[in-house]
């Protein structure tokens, strides 16, 4: 079922008790639960597993590139389960001061567009270790993602990024490095440059002492309670899709074509957004349009309850006599909000069960929707076929 | 724009006690609790447009914070907002006591989850019932379990269950009605709706047109929002989603959308303001719709004091004649939601509450 029509989060239904929600979103469940979760998810996995037999199975081994691995890494409490948390399992960020240091290696496998995995990985664990495999945890890798906490003593923690870096460099050379300079929450804009030059700096000045230079490292600047997560995110996956350049000119020709201002092309469940058209990325339009799936999302939720056969039979009878199916435009979720100001209307179309396209339209095109809405499904039709190709050939 | 210490709209220094023999459509609420337990908090979450996290810069108020919130049906809610420090109680309960507590409508009772004195919270509690019992024996009385995200999930419901039956047995001769809440999910919203809609003057006539109009457009459900506050005033919900048993119609399972709904648009209200660099307090969208394979929904700008929401079973044809319908039944509504609407002050009033 596609994410944008069951919503994600668990509600418990109870009338007795008028308050806040008694689970969150992922921990707080209860451990019975937990169960029947687990061994949903197996037979989630297995049905997947048995579908995908159907098409030819990836190749083993780090060719297989169809599940690339992000690792999170980094200093005790520098936020790493919570930015797994927040970013792929809508934990509100409020809550993650709930969370408990992490014992062991944390495996999330994200059945999405694309199949990937998140590694959190604990504070203390020590890579060097000779005893360490380091080949199980780096063989797949699409990103080493570093976190740091940039409101703490960030000295020791950049001294072991430096030396993770060298002591994979000799194998891992391609391995993309992301550094995450977390916590900017409140920090003025001017501190958070400084910080990060400074840590650049750092950072290079070792590397170029041992030799190495023009390693692939970037820098975000990030916090879980805004979303700058997010956007660091989706820089990190575009790297890894394939097809990237395919799914920029389907949305450039989209804006083109409707005057749009900037069409984004979202995970729904992550909100990372995998794609955009060439126009500037601004964090404004990109949260607007994030927390319009949100809404989506969320409202459906709340009405997209499955109504009785008797129900819809009746309302496929007379006057309409007709399947409920043809009496739809569009089988997919669309959905439009025309914004007061200025006029300026915002659309949203599920492409597939995992993305969904949301543009920002010009003022005056709710009134030219039906024509707006047929350069949609072409572009949709062309962005299916691009993921349909990429699943197959693997 | 967000000038947040400066949230007392009209410190009426003390209301006119001779004030309302002949508009009784104004009702006083009065809003009280110990110093910090949330009250300013959520009134300026549900009534000016804040998001929880503005609230942590909120000073202490100071003696009485009064404010008149206007709503549908020309009610006008008189809120009176009570700093909670030890003297400004102690001054409602004697010197002011009968200023303070006649002609009281609704009493708010905010108690704090994390007080590290329940026993004397309830002392005062017990000293402000009294009074309320004194002067406005007919009052309804809310309580309000405040904080409740600060509580381990798990705990939640006992703690709650717990602190409401003690504060029950010293309620006096009222019978209050208890809810959990936090200013950190929907659970607020509920409670001010419910409150809000127990005092809606003449709610059933609204009532009747919203059921004549959800039946004419085979609505699933129709909902009124009050427009600033979003809180979902009136709604109605179809008898006619038939399943095998005739007189047992289905019901969408999830019993607290009203609250979820309004809390997801006054957040989607946050992102938009902040998009659009208009007020948060300024109507931030005039048409949302939403159409999913298994039903479809729009929300519209209805009358002047609201927003009407229609949920509907898929089909385009569907669609379009109930949206259009709802703009045709405008009209009656807009005469139901202000009758006195030539008043020029009224838009401008509810604008000003926004700390615009
Ligand atoms: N202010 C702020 N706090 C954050 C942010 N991200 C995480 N935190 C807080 O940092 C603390 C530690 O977070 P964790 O996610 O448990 O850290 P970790 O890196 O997983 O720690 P280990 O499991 O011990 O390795 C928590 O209290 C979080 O609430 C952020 O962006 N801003
Ligand atoms: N965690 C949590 N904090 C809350 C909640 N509601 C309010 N607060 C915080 O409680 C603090 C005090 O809130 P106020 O609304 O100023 O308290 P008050 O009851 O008006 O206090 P007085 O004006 O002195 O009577 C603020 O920092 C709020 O952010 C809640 O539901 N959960
Ligand atoms: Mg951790
Ligand atoms: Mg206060």
């Amino acid at each position: 079922m596609p994410v944008l029509h069951t919503g994600r989060r668990r509600t418990k239904l109870d009338r007795s008790y008028n308050g806040p929600p008694r689970q969150g979103p992922v921990r707080h469940i209860s451990p019975a639960q937990l169960n029947l979760e687990r061994v949903y998810e197996q037979n989630r996995i297995n049905i997947q597993k048995k579908d995908a037999t159907k098409a030819p199975e990836p190749a083993p081994g780090p060719a297989a590139k169809g599940k690339p691995r992000l690792l999170l890494m980094g200093q005790r409490r520098s936020g790493k389960s919570s930015i797994s948390s927040v970013v792929f399992h809508k934990m509100p960020p409020n809550e993650t001061l709930f969370l408990e240091s992490t014992a062991r290696i944390q495996k999330d496998s994200m059945h999405s567009f694309m199949d990937f995995q998140v590694w959190d990985l604990p504070g203390q664990l020590d890579f060097m270790d000779p005893s360490f495999d380091l080949d199980a945890i780096f063989c797949e890798i699409g990103a080493l993602i570093w976190v740091i906490d940039a409101q703490d003593d960030y000295i020791e923690a950049i001294n072991r990024l430096n030396s993770t870096i060298l002591n994979l460099q000799p194998s891992y050379q391609n391995v993309n490095i992301e550094v995450f300079i977390h916590k900017v929450d409140g920090l003025s804009d001017d501190y958070k440059l400084d910080i990060q030059r400074d840590i650049m700096q750092r950072i290079q000045d070792e590397l170029s002492d041992h030799g190495v230079e023009n390693a692939p490292i970037t820098f975000h600047l990030t916090s879980i309670y805004n979303h700058s997560i997010f956007e660091a995110f989706s820089k990190v996956i575009q790297k890894l899709i394939p097809h990237l350049a395919t799914l920029e000119a389907l949305l450039n020709d989209l804006c083109r074509s409707c005057r749009f201002e900037k069409a984004y092309l979202f995970d729904v469940l992550s909100k990372i957004y995998i794609a955009t058209d060439s126009s500037p990325v601004d964090m404004p339009s990109y949260e607007i349009c994030s927390d319009y799936i949100d809404v989506i999302v969320d409202v459906s939720e709340i009405y997209g309850w499955e109504r009785p056969k008797e129900y819809i039979e009746f309302l496929e009878g007379p006057p309409w006599n007709k399947k409920l199916d043809d009496q739809v435009a569009c089988k997919n979720a669309e959905s439009v909000i025309v914004l007061t100001d200025m006029k300026r209307p915002i659309m949203l179309r599920e492409v597939n069960q995992y993305l969904a396209l949301v543009a920002i339209m010009c003022e005056g095109s709710h009134e030219k929707m039906p024509s707006v809405t047929m350069n949609v499904e072409a572009t949709v039709t062309g962005l299916s076929e691009v993921f349909e190709i990429t699943k197959h050939r693997k | 724009m967000d000038n947040l210490n400066n949230l007392s709209i009209q410190d009426e220094p003390v209301a006119s006690p001779a004030s309302e023999p002949r508009k009784q459509k104004k009702k006083k609420v009065l809003l009280m609790g110990k110093s910090g337990s949330g009250k300013s908090s959520m009134r300026s979450i549900i009534f000016s447009n804040y998001v929880a996290k503005d609230t942590r810069r909120l000073g202490a108020t100071i003696d009485v914070d009064l404010s008149h919130v206007k709503f549908l049906g020309n009610l006008t809610l008189n809120l009176w907002d009570c700093g909670g420090q030890d003297a400004f109680m102690e001054n409602y309960l004697n010197q002011q006591r009968q200023h303070v507590f006649s002609n009281v409508g609704v009493l708010i009772y905010v108690f704090d989850i994390e007080s590290r004195d329940f026993d004397r919270d309830l002392l005062t509690y017990r000293s402000i019932v009294q009074a309320l019992a004194q002067f406005s024996p007919t009052a309804s009385v809310y309580l309000l379990i405040h904080k409740m995200d600060l509580i381990p999930p798990v705990q939640r419901e006992d703690l709650y269950n717990h602190r409401v039956s003690i504060v029950r047995s010293k309620s006096a001769t009222f019978d209050p009605t208890p809810f959990a809440t936090s200013i950190w999910d929907q659970s607020l919203y509920k409670a001010w709706a419910e409150i809000i809609h127990d005092l809606v003057p003449n709610l059933d006539q609204i009532e009747k047109h919203l059921g004549s109009l959800g039946k004419m457009i085979m609505a699933e459900e129709v909902l009124l929002f009050e427009r600033s506050s979003f809180l979902v005033v009136s709604s109605w919900c179809s008898k006619e989603i038939f399943t095998g048993d005739k007189d047992n119609p289905a019901q969408n399972p999830t019993y607290d959308r009203n609250e979820r709904l309004s809390n997801i648009i006054k957040n989607f209200k946050q992102s938009t303001s902040r998009y659009t660099g208009t007020p948060k307090s300024a109507e931030q969208f005039s048409v949302f719709e939403l159409k999913m394979p298994n039903f479809c929904m729009f929300i519209v700008k209805f009358t002047t004091n609201t927003y009407l929401g229609v949920v509907l079973p898929p089909g385009e044809e569907r669609f379009n004649a109930a949206m259009e319908n709802c703009y045709i039944a405008r009209k009656e509504f807009e005469d139901l939601d202000s009758p006195a609407k030539k008043s020029a002050d009224r838009g401008a009033t509810s604008e000003s509450l926004e700390t615009a």
